[in-house]
């Protein structure tokens, strides 16, 4: 067993039509390292992963993929231990119902009937989708089609999970999920790009790729705070890391964004006041009057503030 | 017109994910059921009307054990009407001889063949449509491989049903941006149309591709493989035997005319 | 035009269900004998394309009345007759269970009008010779335009044949026919001219889409099509023939034709075969006195050329009495049904 679960070496690949898409370039990925891929459109990056499973075959240079040389014969090996995921989840959600979707993959490995429906349970169960089984895909959400997905490839239990642009098809909080789940997952991952901040929170390490060859390889953290190395590739700062003057609201001052925080919290402050209330009165009912009357207190104190908050909101005016 | 009929289709598919005694049946039973019952009905002879009335407790029984707004089922049934119309109305026109005498008015065989031709269509065309909005498309599909139909055209179907709402989601973004940017009837004419076909189906063998690498990814080796927890259970048994009973005595026996006898008898 | 269940009679829907499972058998086992498994997604996705499309109006030119297309030809030409054939009888079965399109019954005849004319005669005997001399746009337009003006006109040709062989309707063969080859004649030159269009949009932007999908089939450009096809086209023209001779020589419908032809009526197992049996059973189990075995009425009434049914206004009108009382009945178990159902949930 080799230290390096994925090694690309010098890899050379150009389409037809001429263009040059990867121009000898070397990487390696080890074992439980989450990678995430990223550059300009054009740069390369579908085309590095579409070789990861062998869809592409390099024209020059040479693939590993954990114990096998990437050629003709080992393909089918290596997309056992490759599981790709692609952007548009209807495309990767081709069959009939949930259950079938996610149960294609383990067919294919010609496992039996029974741990292919193990497999099924155990992989909906891991993305939170198992009662969608019986579904067909276009009566699923965005983000229960990308969860899906995601199932459709771990069912297979694949070494390598790779994803291309998994989140673009998503609204925020289906994101959000798929982050998390992401994070949970303790495969070697490898996912390409254009969204930074997903890349921050899920992946370690972070190669930036430019005209088919790496131009930089390091921590996430290093990598995604260089400005100059982003601006350079025609990316920029994650938001995360953006210090700007407002998180939200276009071209207001501090002390507008300090009003508009001012006014959030007072309205925090008082549904606090009233939470309180509620518990002092139901410790008052339990028989706990001396945790009744401290609950009063701190509740009181809290309205108290309300004042303060006025106070503040009239002096940012 | 467009965003109709793909809502209908949505609809309809929607009804068959339903959990009724119905819906659970084994698809099998349902297509055998309604293929069994469809050949019944058209085999009737050109003149019979009352033989096929009794029929009608199997669209009824079929919808209201499955739930199925009736409404619904009528107006789609009224949309595919005009063909057999538009042949059955020249039978009036041209057949006149007297059939059946009712209250001193003489009713042509041509009528009756006309009315005969329509019941017939309703109640086929009632049971295909209670047929699918009762038996989810997978489940039909299944059936049909089971009962022997070709792995490709099964494969097909498949594929078929699956990206009909993607391409049907597609084709009516463009068909909007048609719609505005044309103003009237400008802008439908057909080489807009053509372009517009044209384009759909780039997009649509550029989706195929990536369809496939999908598959590849997931060890595709040319065949569809599925599992399907279906079996049959007593209540199949009892659904189908009930249908194929029902069938044979409406078909050997004249069940409106004796209770027309008798109940005639009742009163006289 | 699609052919409905409730104008056919089982003997001639049966024939055309047998013919055109034949017909997709033999289709699909072709297919597996040289397809590149990337077929499979792309013919699948053809098909919805071809569905989708079909929502689709457009204005026919002249008349301002909207048409849609039936798509045979664009896919024959696209992937060759044997896999167009499959897409196309894929997209009339999805069609017939729901839209209701047609019938479960009438759907051997529907594939076999609109899959097997266009994919497999009009395309492989109209289409690929004019083509293969040359493929300038026009030259596709134009073979475009002929071969799905003359696939068109063999389904409708053949949608007439099927509903005067079920007897059903009264239309003489000669009327029917004026009308429905005139309507289809329009309808394939829109065809027709729509198909020349997107074959050349496509000729233009992606050539390779063309090309590649003929190189990848051996079959579309063998010999063996041009022989299915020249088989199909004599068995067509004898049948044809045939049946408009037939036609013509009994104007009151077809049914007295096939017993001829078959030397029995309509529905021999019910009449002959299991009639003994059903009729001891009957005996046996009968629970309505003053009953009557159809079967005996019932082979009167098919033999109509022959023996016209006795006018018996007694029978009229009990028939309206007993059809009222069904009637009633059914609506009351249907109510009854859905008035539990609610209560229970």
């Amino acid at each position: 067993m080799s230290h390096h679960i994925v090694e690309f070496q010098d890899v050379h690949f150009r389409y037809p039509d001429g263009t040059a898409a990867l121009n000898g370039i070397s990487l390696r990925i080890t074992h439980g390292e989450s990678v995430g891929i990223v550059g300009a459109n054009g740069s390369g990056k579908s085309t590095l992963l579409m070789h990861m499973n062998g869809y592409l075959m390099p024209q020059g240079g040479a693939i590993t993929i954990g114990d096998f040389q990437l050629d003709k014969k080992t393909r089918p090996e290596v997309r056992k231990k490759v599981g790709l995921i692609f952007q548009n989840p209807d495309e990767q959600l081709f069959m009939p119902t949930v259950f079938d979707d996610v149960a294609f993959g383990p067919l294919n490995l010609g496992l039996s009937q029974e741990r292919v429906g193990d497999q099924v349970t155990a992989a909906l169960k891991t993305v939170g989708c198992l009662h969608l089984k019986d579904k067909p895909p276009h009566h699923l959400s965005g983000g229960q089609k990308s969860a899906v997905a995601v199932a459709a490839v771990i069912a297979m239990q694949p070494d390598i999970l790779v994803m291309d642009e998994p989140a673009s098809h998503l609204d925020p909080k289906s994101r959000r999920a798929l982050i998390n789940l992401l994070r949970h997952f303790h495969h070697t991952k490898i996912i390409a790009s254009h969204d930074l901040d997903l890349i921050l929170d899920t992946c370690g390490r972070c190669i930036i790729i430019k005209e088919g060859k790496v131009v930089a390889d390091g921590k996430s953290g290093d990598v995604l705070s260089d400005s100059q190395l982003l601006e350079e590739n025609n990316l920029e700062l994650p938001l995360s890391l953006q210090q700007r003057a407002v998180s939200s609201g276009g071209s207001m001052d501090e002390i507008a964004k300090l009003h508009h925080l001012l006014e959030h919290w007072a309205e925090h402050n008082t549904e606090h006041a009233k939470t309180y209330q509620d518990w002092s009165k139901k410790a008052e009912a339990l028989g706990r009057p001396e945790l009744a009357k401290l609950l009063k207190t701190i509740a009181d104190e809290t309205l108290a503030t309300d004042a303060h908050f006025r106070k503040a909101l009239e002096l940012c005016r | 017109m467009f965003d109709r009929e793909y809502f209908n289709l949505g609809y309809l598919d929607i009804l068959s994910y339903r959990d009724t005694v119905i819906h659970r049946l084994d698809p099998r039973t349902k297509l055998v059921a309604v293929l069994a019952f469809i050949v019944t009905v058209v085999s009737f002879p050109k003149y019979e009307i009352t033989g096929l009335l009794p029929f009608s407790i199997f669209p009824v029984m079929l919808s209201s054990l499955g739930d199925i707004p009736v409404r619904f089922i009528a107006k789609k049934v009224l949309l595919v009407s005009a063909f057999a119309f538009f042949v059955g109305i020249f039978n009036p026109l041209l057949d006149h001889r007297p059939l059946h005498v009712i209250g001193g008015l003489t009713i042509s065989g041509g009528w009756v063949s006309f009315f005969s031709i329509m019941l017939k269509f309703v109640l086929t065309a009632t049971s295909a449509l209670l047929l699918i909005a009762t038996t989810s498309f997978p489940g039909i599909c299944h059936a049909l491989q089971k009962l022997g139909m070709p792995q490709i055209f099964v494969s097909q179907l498949i594929f078929l049903y699956r990206y009909i709402f993607v391409l049907a989601e597609e084709a009516m973004k463009i068909v909007r941006a048609r719609d505005m940017r044309s103003f009237g009837n400008r802008g439908h004419g057909m080489k807009v149309f053509i372009s517009l076909l044209g384009t759909l189906f780039l997009r649509t063998v550029e989706r195929a591709e990536r369809i496939y690498q999908a598959m590849l990814s997931r060890g595709f080796t040319g065949r569809l493989r599925t599992i399907r927890p279906y079996g049959f259970t007593s209540m199949d048994l009892v659904f189908l035997s009930a249908t194929i009973t029902l069938l044979y005595l409406f078909r050997t026996h004249d069940v409106v005319g004796a209770l027309g006898r008798i109940s005639l008898r009742g009163l006289g | 035009m699609h052919m409905a269940d409730a104008l056919l009679s089982p003997a001639v829907g049966a024939t055309f269900w047998a013919g055109s499972l034949g017909a997709v058998t033999c289709g699909t086992r072709k297919l597996k004998e040289s397809m590149d498994e990337r077929m499979i997604p792309l013919m699948g996705v053809l098909g919805a394309f071809i569905f989708a499309v079909q929502m689709i109006n457009f204005t026919i030119p002249g008349t301002g009345s909207s048409g849609h297309l039936s798509g045979g030809m664009i896919l024959a030409i696209i992937l060759g007759p044997y896999a167009a054939f499959i897409v196309m009888a894929s997209v009339l079965t999805v069609q017939a269970f729901f839209f209701a399109d047609g019938g479960l019954l009438a759907l051997g005849c529907n594939i076999w009008n609109l899959g097997i004319y266009p994919c497999f005669l009009a395309y492989s005997l109209i289409y690929r010779p004019i083509v293969r001399g040359g493929n300038s746009p026009m030259r596709i337009a134009a073979a475009a335009i002929i071969s799905a003006v003359i696939g068109l006109q063999l389904g409708a040709f053949s949608v007439v044949v099927q509903t005067l062989l079920s007897g059903r309707s009264e239309l003489p063969f000669g009327a029917f026919l004026l009308m429905m080859q005139p309507v289809h004649l329009v309808i394939g030159l829109v065809e027709g001219f729509v198909t020349a269009g997107v074959i050349n949009f496509i000729k233009t932007a992606r050539p390779e889409i063309l090309d590649s999908v003929l190189s990848a089939q051996p079959l579309s450009s063998g010999i063996s099509t041009r022989k299915v096809a020249t088989g199909l086209l004599v068995v067509a023209a004898i049948t044809g023939g045939a049946l408009s001779w037939f036609a013509s020589a009994n104007p009151d419908g077809l049914e007295w034709s096939i017993e001829k032809v078959f030397g029995r009526p309509e529905l021999p197992a019910r009449e002959h075969g299991i009639t003994p049996a059903l009729k001891s059973i009957q005996e046996k189990t009968a629970f309505l006195p003053g009953y009557k075995f159809r079967g005996h009425d019932g082979a009167d009434k098919n033999t109509v050329g022959s023996s016209w049914p006795e006018l018996d206004p007694e029978a009229s009108v009990s028939g309206v009495f007993g059809s009222a009382l069904v009637l009633a009945a059914v609506l009351l178990i249907g109510l009854v049904i859905r008035r539990l159902r609610r209560k229970s949930s």
